[in-house]
């Protein structure tokens, strides 16, 4: 099943950490260090931990440092937010603005948008700290979003994973509600409109939609309660669990140790890398900091959220171009895709399908991503531990399903800015709606099918490399008068990638002990046709060492089970 | 030549600042009754007089030369008479503001039929301009163009914001940048039109625009709008760049490439192995 060559190299499972035994003078700080060092062990034990946490191994690869950006982020997010509390004031009590910005002196607003506007223009350092925190935002659920990727298709979902897979999908979840309601406190216009459109949609749901909206905004919309309760959950509870997921995400990184890719020496019961202490470590705090001034780079330069064009909430105007951040585009992208007129009144109550539907398709693609891998877990019936990580061409099933997955979201992210594809392409906002309805529905397929026939067809070629090598583009004549193309070898270590990988057969369909074919084995035994009746194999040992003896082949020969 | 008979009532009551208040009206009345009656006379159309102000009286020669530009240029579409074609609508009573708007912002003479015309390099002069405003002006009674004071972007921008954010944002975005329509029109970004252009568009509603009146909104509220505008124009975002004041589309797409897209060359610049 797994890999079927020898690795070509001696495993050498010797980290930096080993290597720093050398005798070295102790210098002078160093028996100070050592006293207090000893001290604090004494009294906490804490050695164990630091042993154990600083001779974790980090592989090097550029795509493991995605999780990190969005951790950064985080600390930055903390430290902003932190700052910002000392001078917003959550309340919707009416006041007269008065401040320094022109066009809004003598404006009635809310307390909680005079002090957002306060923050912005007479607190020193406040605009660029509001900025800091929005702009570190959007890049914290960015960074998220393509950390998950990575973790997607590269299967490090896999066991022993899966619970780490749903931890870090519950923080998407709690930064995608800690940006909404983030976004909503200053309690401007395209705040508002944002509550308004949740409203609408809580009350699309039949009949506890009203009941739940009544109890969020403590009467009727928009009521004068919501922001100081957005910002209690924003500040408290929310962060709350996230650095409580946080840290159960990173314990559990620690315990299950971290992947790696395949390669020579990199076996399923070793880890590649560098030690966290103390070659990581400074990598990773230089790293913070990098990213840190990315953030004030981008916050001291690029306006973010101008509160001050939009002004106070008004329930009556909706600014074109309103929008919400990022990562709520594509609920409201679904929203705009759902056709019109698509109510039904049944026995005197309105059925709002526009809303509903959307919610359904919404709710079903966050729950497959979700259960992901309890799903393909279930239909390999694979119950091994893996820490090789898969090339996503050799998973061809599971990397259609993302790109499928991610057609869907990316349709209906990219409907949510349809009216500015229209202005700015020159388009009919009704056709961009169309192209987007249709790609919403049928892109997914497409992208599934055009996906899965992509990977297998670098599979095939894979495994025509590692049977025969690379083309030289060299054509030789034999004495016999046969021309043939001189293949240049591949090393072993080269070769080592190519074929490593899982192979997995389509399940058969089997009586239990009882004699008897559950509907549940069959379910399954199809859903594992669908996965992996089209499949390229693994080159073997056997089919390499023909190779060498007759170069040229048949290159279809182990092209098998279609 | 029919131009002086306000002049001279005002005139006339600087002089002889004893006479009764009713003997300025009343000459105010048969001057303009005068004028009408000569207009009437000669041309056999009268000139559109309008309640919101301007009364600078239309010389025959410009609308002459009006009409003729105006059966060279605007007749194929709007008719000889101005009456309108299945191509192009009547402008008998749309006054000289909509000409100098349409012609003015190059959006008529309209280069080909469309959802709505689009702005192009203005095709006349001033002059030109002016002329086939005075002669389509004298079709019917319409809006003529915006008195002076109204231009000065000196109002009160707070009002025009908290006006412009109910009355136009839902359209043009609160920071005048503009959005889409159905059916591919538009309404566009308001960034460096002229204020008398603004205004006229108020006072006319051309293409999809609706028709904000003077009941509507005052001429002294369309000066805050303007000076609103004219305000975003001149003091840009404290806050930098503005990403096209697109909102949070902007603000997204530019995380995504350049903010994650930094990030990322960063991490792949740590992890790059020495050769």
């Amino acid at each position: 099943m797994s890999a079927t060559t020898e690795s070509p190299v001696e495993t050498h499972e010797v980290g930096y950490a080993e290597q720093g035994n050398m005798p070295l003078r102790p210098a002078k700080g160093s028996k100070l260090m050592g006293a207090a060092a000893n001290y604090i062990d004494e009294r906490t034990s804490v050695s164990g931990l630091v042993k154990e946490v600083g001779r974790k191994i980090f592989p090097d690869h550029w795509s493991f440092m995605l999780g990190e950006v969005a951790l950064y982020s985080f600390v930055v997010i903390l430290l902003s937010g932190t700052f910002l509390t000392f001078f917003f004031q959550p309340s919707m009590a009416e006041v007269t603005y008065n401040g320094s910005y022109v066009p809004l002196k003598g404006i009635d607003m809310s307390a909680a948008m005079q002090s957002a506007l306060n923050i912005s223009f007479e607190i020193r350092g406040g605009l660029l700290f509001r900025q800091i925190h929005h702009w570190a935002a959007l890049l914290f659920i960015a960074a998220i979003g393509l950390h998950m990727l990575r973790i997607f298709f590269t299967g490090a979902f896999r066991k022993p994973r899966e619970i780490n897979w749903f931890i870090g999908f519950v923080l998407f979840i709690l930064a995608l509600a800690e940006g909404f309601t983030g976004y909503s406190l200053p309690d401007d216009l395209l705040s508002g409109n944002g509550l308004r459109i949740i409203d609408g949609m809580v009350k699309g749901i039949p009949v506890l939609g009203v009941w739940i909206s009544y109890l969020l905004f403590g009467g009727e919309f928009p009521g004068t309660a919501i922001v100081s309760r957005l910002y209690s959950l924003h500040i408290m509870l929310l962060p709350a669990l996230l650095i409580a997921m946080l840290g159960a995400h990173l314990l559990l990184l620690v315990i299950n140790k971290h992947t790696q890719f395949s390669g020579p020496g990199k076996t399923n019961n070793n880890v590649v890398g560098v030690p966290v202490m103390p070659v990581f470590a400074a990598k990773a705090g230089g790293f913070f900091f990098i990213v840190f001034g990315v953030i004030v780079l981008i916050a001291s330069l690029f306006t973010i959220n101008p509160i001050w064009n939009y002004g106070p909430y008004d329930p009556s105007p909706v600014s074109a171009g309103t929008q919400p951040d990022w990562y709520i585009g594509f609920a409201d992208g679904a929203l705009r895709l759902a056709p019109p007129h698509w109510e039904v009144v049944w026995g005197g109550y309105t059925v709002s399908f526009n809303i509903l539907v959307p919610i359904v398709v919404l709710m079903g693609l966050l729950a497959t991503v979700a259960f992901y891998p309890f799903i393909e877990g279930w239909v390999t019936g694979d119950k091994r531990e893996h820490h090789i990580l898969d090339r996503p061409r050799n998973a061809p099933t599971r990397t259609a399903i993302g790109a499928a997955l991610m057609t869907l979201y990316a349709a209906l992210w990219a409907a949510a800015s349809s009216d500015l594809m229209a202005t700015h392409f020159k388009l009919s906002i009704d056709q961009v709606i169309h192209v987007m309805q249709f790609l919403t529905v049928v892109g997914p397929f497409i992208a599934f099918w055009i996906t899965k026939r992509v990977c297998l067809g670098l599979q095939r070629k894979d495994r025509e490399i590692a049977l025969h090598g690379h083309e030289s583009g060299r054509i030789v004549r034999l004495p016999g008068g046969e021309f043939i193309e001189v293949h240049t070898p591949l090393t072993e270590y080269e070769r080592w990638t190519l074929v490593s990988y899982n192979e997995y057969e389509p399940l058969m369909v089997r009586p239990n002990e009882r004699g008897v074919i559950t509907p549940v084995e069959r379910v399954r035994a199809a859903v594992s046709g669908f996965f992996f009746e089209d499949r390229i194999s693994p080159v073997t040992k056997a089919e390499i060492e023909a190779s060498h003896h007759d170069s040229h082949g048949a290159i279809d020969a182990g092209d098998s089970h279609h | 030549m029919f131009s002086s008979s306000k002049a001279t009532a005002t005139a006339g009551r600087k002089r002889v600042g004893r006479r009764s208040p009713l003997a300025t009206v009343s000459l105010i009345v048969v001057g303009l009754l005068t004028t009408g009656g000569a207009y009437a006379l000669f041309t056999s159309t009268a000139t559109a007089e309008t309640g919101s102000g301007t009364t600078s009286a239309v010389s025959q020669d410009k609308v002459n030369e009006g009409q003729k530009l105006f059966a060279a240029n605007c007749a194929t579409c709007h008719n000889m008479s101005g009456s309108g074609t299945t191509e192009g609508p009547s402008l008998i009573g749309v006054g000289a503001a909509a000409v100098d708007f349409q012609v003015g912002t190059g959006r008529m003479p309209a280069a080909a039929n469309g959802p709505q015309a689009l702005e192009k390099p203005v095709q006349f002069t001033n002059e030109q301009i002016q002329a086939m405003a005075a002669y389509v002006a004298s079709l019917g009674t319409g809006p003529s163009e915006p008195q002076s004071k109204y231009l000065k972007e000196n109002g009160n921008a707070a009002n025009g914001a908290e006006l412009f954010r109910i009355n136009c944002a839902m359209c043009h975005n609160v920071a005048g940048a503009g959005g889409a329509l159905t059916e591919g029109k538009f309404a566009p970004s308001l960034k460096g039109v002229s204020s008398k252009h603004i205004y006229e568009a108020m006072l006319t509603g051309p293409q999809n625009m609706p028709v904000f009146n003077d009941m509507n909104i005052t001429p002294q509220d369309k000066a805050d709008i303007i000076t609103y505008l004219k305000y975003l124009e001149k003091n840009p975002s404290p806050g930098g760049f503005q990403l096209g004041d697109l909102g949070p589309v902007s603000e997204g797409l530019f995380i995504w490439i350049f903010g994650l897209g930094a990030i990322v060359a960063i991490t792949v610049w740590l992890t790059a192995r020495s050769h």
